[in-house]
C-alpha cells in the first residue's frame, strides 16, 4: 500500500500544486494516475494473498511470488479501477445527488482496510463449504455498502460491476486463458462476485474522496476570481 | 412520546449525568480505569508470546509408536499431548555425533592434523552406515527402505546442488562438502576454506550449509586451527520418513560396536518431538504490512480531525489509546473464561482496530468543543455527551448486531473473531466513556485556563479572579501572578539572548527531550530483553546441566575430568590410575588403535599421555542440537520444498561414536600442502603444550562452567548498565535541572508558558541593563526615529528629541500651552528649571530624573496658591482645556476608537490644566500685561535651548499668520509625530502642523489652516501629508531656504534655499505650504496613513483603504474589501500593500492594480499593527498574537503568543529577525524558523513593565516604550551573526 498511501493523500497536502492545475482534463487524468496505481497495488497485494496457501516457507523467489500471476492482472485491475473509481463521481454528478455520507479520508481508509479484511477472510479461514463462504462474504460485502456508501447509485453500480466482471472473468476461463484451482460454481468461484462488489464499492469511495478535492479546488477558484 | 423518544431522552440524561461525574472527579476515574485496564489485561500474562519459535514435546523411546491421526482418544481424559502431537511426523531424524580426537598428540604434529584425519573418517562412517542392512524374519531392510527419499533441491539453490543430497537418501555428513568422494577430500589443500566458502559473510540467524553438514554449532565443531581441545565433533544426520524400531536398533548397535564409546552416560530413552509453527514468511508479510499501513493511514487521518483543543497529540494518543488497551482487555477477558486465542493476533489486530474505530471518540471530541465556550468545563463535557449520546448508542448497537450477525455464520475462525470484536467493542465504549471523557474534560479545563488567561481584559486591576472550584493544580500560572502589582501587565515575560551556536543548540534539544536518558534506558530495555530471550537455550542447558550433577549418573559423567592430572602433570609420577575410572581408557585404546596399544607405554609416555583431554560424554550431547539455531530444520526441509510449518519431527536419541586416531593415521591423512602452509608446527614443545593442559577442564565441564561464567558476565553488565544508567540519571539531574534555564525570578513565568517557538527550544535568558531615557512625566504616546535622533512625545505634550547613539537628551519642547502660561508668571524660574532638568536629563541619570517632576512644580507651586487659593491644584493630568475639547470633540463620541487609539484619546483630554484665563485675570486684576518677552530668558543657560516657544511668538507675525494661532487653548495635545533630518513634523488635535527643528528645539513653521485634528502624518522628502480626523488629507511641501549670511539669526527668514538636502542647517528656514488638500478622502477618520513608492494609502474607519499618487495627489484606488474599521496598514517599495482592520483580517492588495491578492482571518479582535518583510506579513492583534503569514500564499506560517498588553510591540531588526516585547524584557525571533532566538531583560525583574512599543533603529538598536520611560537596547551582535 506504500505507494496508493503516498499518493492518495498527495493531493490534500500539495494543495498549491493541485491548484496551479487549471484545466480540468488534467486533473482528471491525476485522479485516474491515482487510481491506477492503487488498483495495480492492490490486485499485487490481494493476489498474493490468494496465492499464500501454497507458499513455502521461505521461496527463494519471493520477490517472483509478487509477481507469479499473469503479467496483465495487475494492469487491467488498475484500469478498471481507474475506470470505476471515475465513473462514480461522475454518475454522482449525473445523478445530482451528490454523495454525502461520510466523506472523509478517514473513513475512505476505513473502507479500503475492510476490503482488505474481506480478501483475507476468504482467502485465509477456512470454510465448512463454499456456500456458506459465498453467504459470508455476501453479507459482508453487503455490510461494506452500508457502512461506508448507503447510496442507492453506488449499490447498482456495483451489482452492476460485479456482474460483468464476473461475466468477463468467465469469458476468461471458457476460453483457457486463466483457470481456477478448485472452482465450485460454472468454473469459477463462487466468492468472486462478492469481492468484486466489494472491489468496486471501494474504488468508488476512493474516486469520490479524489474528486471531492477537486470539487473543492474548484470552488475555491471560481471563489477567488 | 414514543417509546424511542423515551429512551432517547433517558439515554441523553444518563449520558448528562455522567459527564458531569467525569467532569467532576477526574483522577479519581482514570484511576479507576486504569487499574481496570490492569486486571482486565492480568489473564494476558499467561498467554505464550507471539512468537515462531518451536515446541517440544518428549515421549519414551520404549514402545513408541506414531501417535494416530485421529486423536478421539483425547476427549474425555486430561492428557498432557500437545494438540498437534497428531499423525506421523514429517520425518524422524538420527545424529550421528562423532567425536574424533587424535591420540597421543605428538609435538611434530601440525594443526592442520587436528581435524583432517577426523574428518576422513567420516567417508568411512557414511559408507558403513549406507552399507547396513538388517536381516530378519520379514526380509532385508537397508537404509534406501526408511528413509526419507528426497527429490530436486528447490530450483533457486542452484550452489548447493554438489554439497546436498538429491534423488535419494536425506544423509547428511561433512562429507557432502567434498560430494561423499575421498579423493576429493584427499587432494583438497585447504580444508577450512572448502568448508567456509558458503558461510555468510553477514550475520544470520537461520542455519547455514556448515550447520547444516555438520550438525553441531559451528563453534562446537572443533574444526578450527586454534582449537585447544584437538577434539573434532560433527554429526552425520540421517532422516527416516518410517519409524522402524528394529533397524534403527539394529545401526546403533553395530555403530557402537564398531566404535564404541567409554564413558557414555547417553541414556537415549527418549524421543523429542519437535513442533514448528507457521512461520511468517516475506510473501506473508507483504499483505500484513500492507494492513498495517492502511490502519495507520485510518489512525492518522482520523486523528487530524481533532481540532480546537488544547493538545491535539495528547487526544490522538488518548484516542489510540483507548482502542488499544479496549483490545487488549478484550484478549485478557476471553482468555479469562478459557477461550483460547487461536487466531493470529498480529493479523486480526487491524481489522479489530478498523471494527471498532476510532469515530466515537472523534464524535465526542467534536461535540464537546462545539458546545458554548463561556459554559462551565462540567456542563460543557455533560451537554457535548448527552447530545450525541443516542447516536454514540445507536452506532453501537448496529455494530453489535452486525458482529451478531457474524456470529451466526458458525465459521469457527470468524466466529471468534466476533467474539473478541464484541468484548472489544463493550471494553472500548466503556474506556470511552470513563477514560476518555475524563481526559477530554481536563483537556478542555487547561483550554479554558490558558484562555482564561490570554483574555483577561487589560482594564482588571484587581487579581484575576479564580474560576470557583478549579482544581488548585491547574492554577499554576495563575499561582504566578498574584504578587505582583499590576495584574494587567501579567507576568514579565522573557527575554532572549542572541542566536546560539548551532552546536549548544542541539545540545539544549538534547538536554530538553531528555534524549541521551531515554536512549539509554531504551538500550538497557533492549539488551537485557536480548540477553534474556536469545539465550534460552543457554540457560536450559545450565540448568539440566546443574540437575544432572547433582544426581548420581550426572556425577559419574562428570566424573572423569582429568582436573589434577591437569593441574600437576609433572609433579604427579603416577599414572593417574587411580583417579580415572578404571575401565576409562584401556577400552578405547584398545579399541581404537590399529597399530600402537597402549600397554606397552612406558610410565613416562603415560605422564605424556595423560593430560591429553579425554572423549567424554555428557548429557550435553544428548542434545546438541538445541544449539542449533531453531530454524536448522525448517532450512534443511525447505530446501527440498516440503514444509515444517505446523507440523512437527521426532529427534530419536543421538548414536555416539568415538574415533580415536593415533598420531601415524593423522601423519598419514595429511595433505602434501599442509605442511608448507603457514601454520607454524606446534611451536617449542613445552610452552604450546602447556598451553593447552592448562586447559585442565574436560569439555563437558568446559561448556557448563562455560555457562556459569558467561550468566556472571551477563548478570554483571547488567548491574553495571544499570549502575551506569542511575549515574547519568544523577549526572543529568545534576546538570540539567528541571528547571534549567529558568532564571529565579519568582515573577518571570515557567518555562512552559514561554512564548518559545514551535521546537519548544527556550534560549537562556539574559539581563542586561539598557540605557534608560527618563524625563517624560506621562506615559510616552508617539515616537519617530530617523536612525540618527530619536523623538518621543508623552502625554502631556512634550516633546523630546534624544540621541539615538548616546541616548542623550538634546531637546526638550513642552507643551505650548503650558509654557504660555508659564511664560506669563515664572517663566524666569521655569527655564532656569528646565535648563536643570535638560542637563541632567541629558545624562540620563535616573535619580535625577526621578525627583525632577516636584523640582518642575515646585517653581510655579507657590505662587498659583496664593493668588488663586480658590483654585484646586491641578497637575497636568486633568483637563480643563474645555475650549480645545468643545471644538474637537464633535467628532469623537460617534467613532468607535479602536483600541491602540485609546491612548490619544487619553491625551487628548489630559492637556493639562489651561492656566490661562486665570492667568487673564490675575493680568487684569494686577494691571500687568502678558509679556512674551525674550529679555525675560535668563542669560546663562545659552541661546540653543529653550527659548523656542518665547521665539515662536515673534514668527507668526513674519510669515502673516494670525497670532491668535498662538493662543495657548488653540494648541492641541500631538497625536502624530514624524521626524526626517532634524526636522520633526508635529500634528496636534488642534489641527496645527507644527514643523521644529530637532536639535535646536525651535519652531520652524507651522500651519493651520484646519481645525480638524491630526491623526497620522507621513514626511517623506519634502513632502508632508497630513490624515485628518474629518476625513480630509492635506498635502504640504516644506521650502527650505538657505540662509544669506552667517550673520542672519535663526528666526529671521533666510531666502536662499538648499532642496536636495534632507538634512536642514540651523541656520536655514523652512516654509510649509498647503499644496493640495483633498476634501474628502473618506467618510469617516483617517486611522492610518502610510507612504512608499510614491503612493499614499491611507486607511479610514469607514473600512475603505485609499490609494494616491504622492505627486499629483491623485486618488488612484478605492479599496474595498474590510468589514471593519481599517486600523493599520503597511506599504513599501515592492507596491505591496497590506492592510488590517478592526474585524481581525488581513489583506493584502496589489497596489499597481488595485486588486486584493489575499484576504486572511488573522486575529479574534483588532490588528493593531502590521508590517512586512520580503517573504512575510507579521500582524499583530488585540488577542496579542503576533502571527507570521506567508506573504505570497497567505498561508499563516506560525504565531507567538505575546505578554498581555505587550500584543502591538514588535519590530523587525531585518528580513529574517523580529524582536518582541515582553514584560520588562525583549526577545528575538528567528523570522523564518519562528525560533527564539534570545530573551533579554532590561534591569530588575521588579520594575518590569510591559514594552508597549518598540521602534528598531538603524544602528541595530532598539527602542522600548515602557510607559514614561524609553529603553535603548542594542543589539550588534545580532546584525553582525545575521548580515
Amino acid at each position: 500500500m506504500t505507494e496508493g498511501e503516498t499518493e492518495s493523500p498527495g493531493p490534500e497536502k500539495c494543495g498549491p500544486y493541485i491548484s496551479s492545475v487549471t484545466s480540468r482534463s488534467v486533473n482528471l487524468m491525476i485522479r485516474g494516475v491515482v487510481l491506477f496505481s492503487i488498483g495495480v497495488f492492490l490486485a499485487l497485494v490481494l493476489n498474493l494473498l490468494q496465492i499464500q496457501r501454497n507458499v513455502t516457507l521461505f521461496p527463494p523467489d519471493v520477490i517472483a511470488s509478487i509477481f507469479s500471476s499473469a503479467w496483465w492482472v495487475p494492469p487491467c485491475c488498475g484500469t478498471a479501477s481507474a475506470v470505476i473509481g471515475l465513473l462514480y463521481p461522475c454518475i454522482d454528478k449525473h445523478l445530482g445527488e451528490p454523495h454525502k455520507f461520510k466523506r472523509e479520508w478517514s473513513s475512505v481508509m476505513r473502507c479500503v482496510a475492510v476490503f482488505v479484511g474481506i480478501n483475507h477472510a476468504s482467502a485465509k479461514v477456512d470454510f465448512d463449504n463454499n456456500i456458506q463462504l459465498s453467504l459470508t462474504l455476501a453479507a459482508l460485502s453487503i455490510g461494506l455498502w452500508w457502512t461506508f456508501d448507503r447510496s442507492r447509485s453506488g449499490f447498482g453500480l456495483g451489482v452492476g460491476i460485479a456482474f460483468l466482471a464476473t461475466l468477463v472473468t468467465q469469458l476468461l476461463v471458457y476460453n483457457g486463458v486463466y483457470q481456477y484451482t478448485s472452482p465450485d460454481f460454472l468454473y469459477v468461484r463462487s466468492w468472486l462476485p462478492c469481492i468484486f462488489f466489494a472491489g468496486g464499492i471501494t474504488m468508488g469511495n476512493i474516486g469520490r474522496q479524489l474528486a471531492l478535492y477537486e470539487c473543492k479546488v474548484i470552488a475555491e477558484k471560481s471563489h477567488q476570481e | 412520546m414514543t417509546l424511542t423518544e423515551r429512551l432517547r431522552e433517558k439515554i441523553s440524561r444518563a449520558f448528562y449525568n455522567h459527564g458531569l461525574l467525569c467532569a467532576s472527579y477526574p483522577i479519581p476515574i482514570i484511576l479507576f480505569t486504569g487499574l481496570c485496564i490492569l486486571a482486565c489485561c492480568y489473564p494476558l500474562l499467561k498467554l505464550p508470546l507471539p512468537g515462531t519459535g518451536p515446541v517440544e514435546f518428549t515421549t519414551p523411546m520404549k514402545d513408541y509408536l506414531p501417535p494416530p491421526v485421529d486423536s478421539d482418544h483425547k476427549q474425555g481424559e486430561p492428557n498432557d499431548q500437545p494438540e498437534w502431537y497428531v499423525g506421523a511426523p514429517v520425518a524422524y531424524i538420527q545424529q550421528i555425533f562423532v567425536k574424533s580426537l587424535v591420540s597421543p598428540w605428538p609435538k611434530n604434529l601440525l594443526a592442520v592434523d587436528v581435524f583432517r584425519s577426523p574428518l576422513s573418517r567420516a567417508f568411512q562412517l557414511v559408507e558403513e552406515i549406507r552399507n547396513h542392512v538388517l536381516r530378519d524374519s520379514s526380509g532385508t531392510r537397508s537404509l534406501e527402505d526408511v528413509c526419507l527419499q528426497v527429490t530436486d533441491l528447490l530450483p533457486g539453490l542452484k550452489k548447493l546442488r554438489n554439497l546436498l543430497p538429491e534423488h535419494g537418501c536425506l544423509l547428511l555428513s561433512p562429507g557432502n562438502f567434498w560430494q561423499n568422494d575421498r579423493e576429493r577430500f584427499h587432494t583438497d589443500p585447504d580444508i577450512i576454506g572448502t568448508i567456509h566458502q558458503h558461510e555468510p559473510k553477514t550475520l544470520q540467524t537461520s542455519a547455514t550449509l556448515k550447520d547444516l553438514l555438520f550438525g553441531v554449532p559451528g563453534k562446537y565443531s572443533g574444526v578450527s586451527l586454534y582449537t585447544r581441545k584437538r577434539m573434532v565433533s560433527y554429526t552425520i544426520t540421517l532422516v527416516f520418513q518410517r519409524y522402524h524400531a528394529k533397524f534403527l536398533g539394529s545401526l546403533r548397535a553395530r555403530l557402537m560396536l564398531l566404535h564404541p564409546s567409554p564413558n557414555c552416560s547417553l541414556r537415549a530413552e527418549s524421543l523429542v518431538h519437535v513442533h514448528f509453527k507457521e512461520e511468517i514468511g516475506i510473501a506473508e508479510l507483504i499483505p500484513l504490512v500492507t494492513t498495517y499501513i492502511i490502519l495507520f493511514a485510518y489512525i492518522y487521518f482520523s486523528t487530524r480531525k481533532i481540532d480546537m483543543v488544547k493538545s491535539k497529540w495528547g487526544l490522538a494518543l488518548a484516542a489510540v489509546v483507548t482502542v488499544l488497551s479496549s483490545l487488549l482487555m478484550s484478549v485478557g477477558l476471553c482468555t479469562l473464561f478459557g477461550l483460547t486465542p487461536t487466531l493470529n493476533g498480529g493479523e486480526i489486530f487491524p481489522y479489530l482496530v478498523v471494527v471498532i474505530g476510532l469515530e466515537n471518540v472523534l464524535v465526542l471530541t467534536k461535540s464537546v468543543v462545539s458546545t458554548p465556550v463561556d459554559l462551565e468545563v462540567k456542563l460543557r463535557i455533560a451537554q457535548g455527551l448527552s447530545s450525541e449520546s443516542w447516536s454514540i448508542m445507536k452506532n453501537m448497537a448496529t455494530e453489535l448486531g452486525i458482529i451478531l450477525i457474524g456470529y451466526f455464520t458458525l465459521v469457527p475462525a470468524i466466529q471468534e473473531f466476533c467474539l473478541f470484536a464484541v468484548v472489544g467493542l463493550v471494553s472500548d465504549f466503556f474506556l470511552q466513556m470513563l477514560f476518555f471523557t475524563t481526559v477530554l474534560s481536563i483537556d478542555i479545563r487547561r483550554m479554558e485556563l490558558a484562555d482564561l488567561n490570554k483574555r483577561l481584559p487589560p482594564e482588571a486591576c484587581l487579581p484575576p479572579a479564580k474560576p470557583v472550584g478549579r482544581p488548585a493544580r491547574h492554577e499554576r500560572q495563575l499561582a504566578v501572578r498574584p504578587s505582583m502589582p499590576h495584574t494587567i501587565t501579567l507576568q514579565p515575560s522573557s527575554f532572549r539572548n542572541l542566536r546560539l551556536p548551532k552546536r549548544l543548540r542541539v545540545v539544549y534539544f538534547l538536554a530538553r527531550t531528555r534524549l541521551a536518558q531515554r536512549l539509554i534506558m531504551a538500550g538497557t530495555v533492549v539488551w537485557i530483553g536480548i540477553l534474556v530471550y536469545t539465550d534460552p537455550a543457554g540457560l536450559r542447558t545450565y540448568l539440566t546441566a546443574q540437575v544432572t550433577e547433582q544426581s548420581p549418573l550426572g556425577e559419574g559423567a562428570l566424573a572423569p575430568m582429568p582436573v589434577p592430572s591437569g593441574v600437576l602433570p609433572a609433579s604427579h609420577p603416577d599414572p593417574a590410575f587411580s583417579i580415572f575410572p578404571p575401565d576409562t581408557p584401556k577400552p578405547a585404546e584398545n579399541q581404537t588403535s590399529t597399530g600402537e596399544p597402549s600397554g606397552p607405554m612406558g610410565p613416562a609416555e603415560g605422564v605424556h599421555d595423560s593430560p591429553v583431554p579425554e572423549v567424554t560424554w555428557g548429557p550435553e550431547d544428548e542434545e546438541l542440537w538445541r544449539k542449533l539455531s531453531f530454524r536448522h530444520w525448517p532450512t534443511l526441509f525447505s530446501y527440498y520444498n516440503i514444509t515444517l510449518a505446523k507440523r512437527y519431527i521426532s529427534l530419536l536419541p543421538v548414536i555416539p561414536v568415538t574415533l580415536r586416531l593415533n598420531p601415524r593415521e593423522a601423519l598419514e591423512g595429511r595433505h602434501p600442502q599442509d605442511g608448507r602452509s603457514a601454520w607454524p608446527p606446534q611451536g617449542p614443545g613445552p610452552a604450546r603444550s602447556g598451553l593447552w593442559e592448562t586447559n585442565p577442564k574436560g569439555p563437558g565441564g568446559a561448556q557448563a562452567h562455560g555457562d556459569v561464567t558467561l550468566y556472571k558476565v551477563g548478570a554483571l553488565g547488567l548491574a553495571a548498565g544499570i549502575v551506569l544508567v542511575l549515574l547519568l540519571l544523577c549526572l543529568y539531574r545534576v546538570f540539567c535541572p528541571r528547571n534549567y534555564g529558568q532564571p529565579g525570578g519568582p515573577g518571570r513565568r515557567k518555562r512552559g508558558e514561554l512564548p518559545c517557538d514551535d521546537y519548544g527550544y527556550a534560549p537562556p535568558e539574559t539581563e542586561i541593563v539598557p540605557l534608560v531615557l527618563r524625563g517624560h512625566l506621562m506615559d510616552i504616546e508617539c515616537l519617530a526615529s530617523d536612525g540618527m535622533l530619536l523623538v518621543s512625545c508623552c502625554l502631556a505634550g512634550h516633546v523630546c528629541v534624544w540621541d539615538a547613539q548616546t541616548g542623550d537628551c538634546l531637546t526638550r519642547i513642552p507643551q505650548p500651552g503650558r509654557q504660555r502660561q508659564d511664560s506669563g508668571v515664572g517663566s524666569v524660574f521655569e527655564a532656569q528649571e528646565s535648563w536643570e532638568r535638560l542637563s541632567d536629563g541629558g545624562k540620563g541619570g535616573p535619580e535625577e530624573s526621578g525627583d525632577s517632576p516636584p523640582l518642575r512644580y515646585r517653581p510655579q507651586g507657590p505662587p498659583p496658591p496664593s493668588l488663586f487659593g480658590d483654585q484646586p491644584d491641578l497637575t497636568c493630568l486633568i483637563d480643563t482645556n474645555f475650549s480645545a475639547q468643545l471644538r474637537l470633540q464633535p467628532p469623537e463620541p460617534a467613532q468607535p476608537e479602536p483600541r491602540h487609539r485609546g491612548g490619544c484619546g487619553r491625551a487628548r483630554e489630559s492637556l493639562g490644566y489651561d492656566f490661562s484665563r486665570l492667568v487673564q485675570r490675575v493680568y487684569q486684576e494686577e494691571g500687568l500685561a502678558p509679556v512674551h518677552s525674550p529679555a525675560l530668558r535668563p542669560p546663562s543657560p545659552g541661546p540653543v535651548l529653550l527659548p523656542a516657544p518665547e521665539e515662536e511668538g515673534g514668527l507668526p507675525p513674519e510669515k502673516g499668520s494670525p497670532s491668535l494661532i498662538w493662543a495657548p487653548s488653540a494648541d492641541g495635545s500631538i497625536w502624530s509625530l514624524e521626524l526626517q533630518g532634524n526636522l520633526i513634523v508635529v500634528g496636534r488635535s488642534s489641527g496645527r502642523l507644527e514643523v521644529w527643528d530637532a536639535i535646536e528645539g525651535v519652531l520652524r513653521c507651522s500651519s493651520e489652516e484646519v481645525s480638524s485634528g491630526i491623526t497620522a502624518l507621513v514626511f517623506l522628502d519634502k513632502r508632508i501629508v497630513a490624515a485628518r480626523l474629518n476625513g480630509s488629507l492635506d498635502f504640504f511641501s516644506l521650502e527650505t531656504h538657505t540662509a544669506l549670511s552667517p550673520l542672519q539669526f535663526r528666526g529671521t527668514p533666510g531666502r536662499g534655499s538648499a532642496p536636495t538636502s534632507p538634512v536642514y542647517s540651523s541656520s536655514d528656514t523652512v516654509a510649509c505650504h498647503l499644496t493640495h488638500t483633498v476634501p474628502c478622502a473618506h467618510q469617516k477618520p483617517i486611522t492610518a496613513l502610510k507612504a512608499a513608492a510614491g503612493r499614499l494609502v491611507t486607511g479610514s474607519q469607514d473600512h475603505t483603504l485609499r490609494v494616491f499618487r504622492l505627486e499629483d495627489s491623485c486618488c488612484l484606488f478605492t479599496l474595498q474589501g474590510h468589514s471593519g474599521a481599517i486600523t493599520t496598514v503597511y506599504i513599501d517599495q515592492t507596491m505591496v500593500l497590506a492592510s488590517g482592520g478592526q474585524d481581525g483580517a488581513i489583506c493584502l492588495w496589489d497596489v499597481l492594480t488595485g486588486s486584493r491578492v489575499s484576504h486572511m482571518f488573522a486575529h479574534r479582535g483588532d490588528v493593531t499593527s502590521l508590517t512586512c518583510t520580503t517573504s512575510c506579513v507579521i500582524s499583530s492583534g488585540l488577542d496579542d498574537l503576533i502571527s507570521i503569514w506567508d506573504r505570497s500564499t497567505g498561508i499563516k506560517l506560525y504565531s507567538i503568543q505575546q505578554d498581555l498588553g505587550c500584543g502591538a510591540s514588535l519590530g523587525v531588526i531585518s528580513d529574517n529577525l523580529l524582536v518582541t516585547g515582553g514584560q520588562g524584557c525583549v526577545s528575538f525571533w528567528d523570522l523564518n524558523y519562528g525560533d527564539l532566538l534570545q530573551t533579554v531583560y532590561l534591569g530588575k525583574n521588579s520594575e518590569a513593565q510591559p514594552a508597549r512599543q518598540i521602534l528598531v533603529l538603524d544602528n541595530a538598536a532598539i527602542v522600548c516604550n515602557f510607559g514614561s520611560e524609553l529603553s535603548l537596547v542594542y543589539v550588534p551582535s545580532v546584525l553582525e551573526k545575521l548580515d
